[in-house]
């Protein structure tokens, strides 16, 4: 506990003061010594990693925790998301889950004195169809129940939110409708995933980037080398060493099938790229985030002015980031229909990340049938949202051996006992 | 973007062809047990490497079919594509 370095606060003075004197930043998290033994290993440096990790040191008091990534922190799905967050679910249990995580959003900022820019603009999912109005009732009922600020607004008040949309009834998809729900927006998540990096280095957390999970070490499991049901954890391989732990974590998202399997456990999911795409910047035109389900698009507007567009997952499971050409087809040729004013607009950038799929478009979280061994994954298109509960719910699962209420819902179980979720208002643009 | 082999109609883009997923043998219905069918219907082994798996020729000859795939570099071995590094050569 001794030779820890805090990071220095920020603090407009702070920024002055370094302005002055042209003083370098001091590092944001220490490059930690290896150590081959922790309380607590946790697979995967993304915000569900790093959050599991800052809420077991600072709710429960456990710091000799390790965060191991194979590359550096961020590198997976919570660099590469739209930043999109919302709790307007529509199932009880998400709508409590979302909701949780967007209380601990508001105060994120303060709480690890780190401007998260959290953007409350709110968050538009258009209907195209009757049977999605409906669907959109159904949602906005669900969310009112449960004193979720969501309701259905029509064309005209649309237009008032969203003015560059097309919502005159002679387009290809007539807009009929939207769920509107004030309190979504937008959050940038670099910052999200620096800081609770940074929050939990200060608690003393090892933050090990650059070290790859080869192997998960168990005993007394029915499969091959101890693995599988019914055995425990003992620690994990990595590509610099073995580390010993009675608890290890599996934050891994995209690649979580891969590390369960090293553990001798089956996960109900499939990988999937998704990809995104961003324009160059212009002047402000676009107040809220726009979802068009039946167009398979979603646009938001950057603080810098870019566009910010995402659609589904490619259909296909692979691990392969690449980007396709079909893809920005279809991207600009829905994109045009919602507003065809864009037609200009040049794209800067396209980019995929990885994305575990299961089968009721809800997560897994909590214990497996080896002992020690957790999981937090199957966050599918909408884990970054999820970030902060998630964190916290599975530290309090580690630390008291216990599934919290919130997350019991999401047990592995639930996949062998019959009793799946259903979330079909997880994806933002349709399955 | 990814050529499929179709048995009958030969390599195809995948975005012509519908993808069924990760291909198991299915349980027998009439003695399946809850678990077994559940774990069928539900648990992948979704790995990085290669991969068996169902596809189905939706926009040209209605056949399904099982080819393997490496589901990192997306090449594919059974059938090879022809030219492939998996091809064979005579
Ligand atoms: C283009 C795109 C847009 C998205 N938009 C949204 C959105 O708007 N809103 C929303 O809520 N969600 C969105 N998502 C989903 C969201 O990004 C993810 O669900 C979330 O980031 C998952 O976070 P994570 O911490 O679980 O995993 P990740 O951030 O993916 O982190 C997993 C980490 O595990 C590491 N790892 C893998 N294998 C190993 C190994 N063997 N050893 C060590 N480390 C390993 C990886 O390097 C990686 O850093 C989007 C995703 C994508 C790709
Ligand atoms: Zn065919």
């Amino acid at each position: 506990m001794a030779r820890r370095t805090r990071p220095a606060k920020y603090s407009a003075f702070g920024l002055v003061r370094r302005g002055i004197t042209k003083q370098s930043w001091p590092r944001v998290w220490r490059e930690p010594d290896w150590k081959s033994a922790y309380d607590v290993v946790i697979i995967g440096g993304g915000v569900h990693g790093l959050a599991t990790a800052y809420y077991l040191a600072a709710n429960h008091g456990i710091t000799n925790v390790a965060v191991v990534d194979k590359a550096y922190l961020g590198s997976g799905g919570s660099g590469r998301n739209t930043a999109i967050v919302r709790s307007n679910y529509l199932t009880p249990e998400g709508v409590a889950f979302y909701d949780r995580s967007l209380t601990l959003y508001n105060s994120m900022s303060i709480d690890l004195n780190l401007n998260v820019m959290f953007s409350e603009r709110g968050h538009m999912t258009l209907a195209h169809t009757d049977s999605a109005l409906r669907t959109m009732n159904w949602r906005a009922e669900v969310n009112k129940l449960q004193g979720i600020d969501s309701s259905v607004i029509a064309p005209r008040e649309i237009k008032k939110l969203a003015p560059s949309l097309d919502v005159s009834p002679d387009t290809r998809y007539p807009i009929l409708g939207a769920l509107y729900h004030p309190p979504g927006g937008t959050i940038r998540h670099d910052a999200v995933v620096w800081g609770y990096a940074r929050g939990a280095d200060a608690h003393g957390v090892d933050l090990h980037q650059k070290t790859e999970v080869l192997d998960i070490l168990c005993e007394g499991g029915e499969g091959p080398d101890g693995k599988g049901p019914g055995g425990r954890v003992t620690g994990v391989r990595t590509s610099r060493g073995d580390i010993t732990a009675p608890i290890v974590v599996n934050c891994t998202a995209g690649w979580a099938s891969t590390i369960a399997g090293m553990a001798g456990v089956r996960l109900p999911i499939t990988t999937h790229p998704l990809q995104a795409a961003v324009t160059e910047p212009v002047k402000m035109f676009l107040p809220t985030v726009v979802v068009s389900g039946s167009l398979h698009v979603y646009v938001s507007q950057t603080d810098r002015g870019e566009l910010v567009f995402g659609a589904s997952v490619d259909p296909v499971a692979t691990y392969n980031m690449g980007g396709t050409l079909e893809f920005t087809e279809e991207l600009a040729g829905h994109v045009l229909e919602l507003m065809p004013g864009l037609s200009k607009m040049r794209l800067l950038r396209q980019w995929a990340g990885l994305c575990d799929m299961t089968p009721d478009y809800s997560p897994v979280m909590g214990p497996t049938p080896v002992d020690g061994f957790f999981v937090d994954v199957g966050w599918g298109t909408y884990g970054f949202k999820a970030g902060p509960v998630s964190g916290e719910q599975m530290a309090a699962c580690v630390a008291t051996n216990r599934t919290p209420e919130l997350i019991e819902p999401f047990a592995l179980s639930r996949f062998t006992d019959g009793a799946l979720v259903g979330e079909k208002g997880a994806a933002a643009v349709g399955h | 973007m990814l050529l499929v082999p179709c048995p009958n109609c030969g390599p195809r883009n995948a975005a012509d062809l519908t993808y069924r997923g990760e291909s198991h043998p299915r349980p027998d219905p009439g003695t399946a047990t809850k678990h077994e069918w559940r774990t069928y219907l539900y648990l992948r082994d979704n790995p990085s490497g290669w991969l068996r798996e169902s596809w189905y020729c939706s926009s040209g000859c209605r056949t399904h079919f099982q080819i393997e795939r490496h589901t990192l570099t997306g090449e594919i071995r059974t059938p090879p594509l022809p030219g492939s590094k998996t091809a064979g050569g005579t």
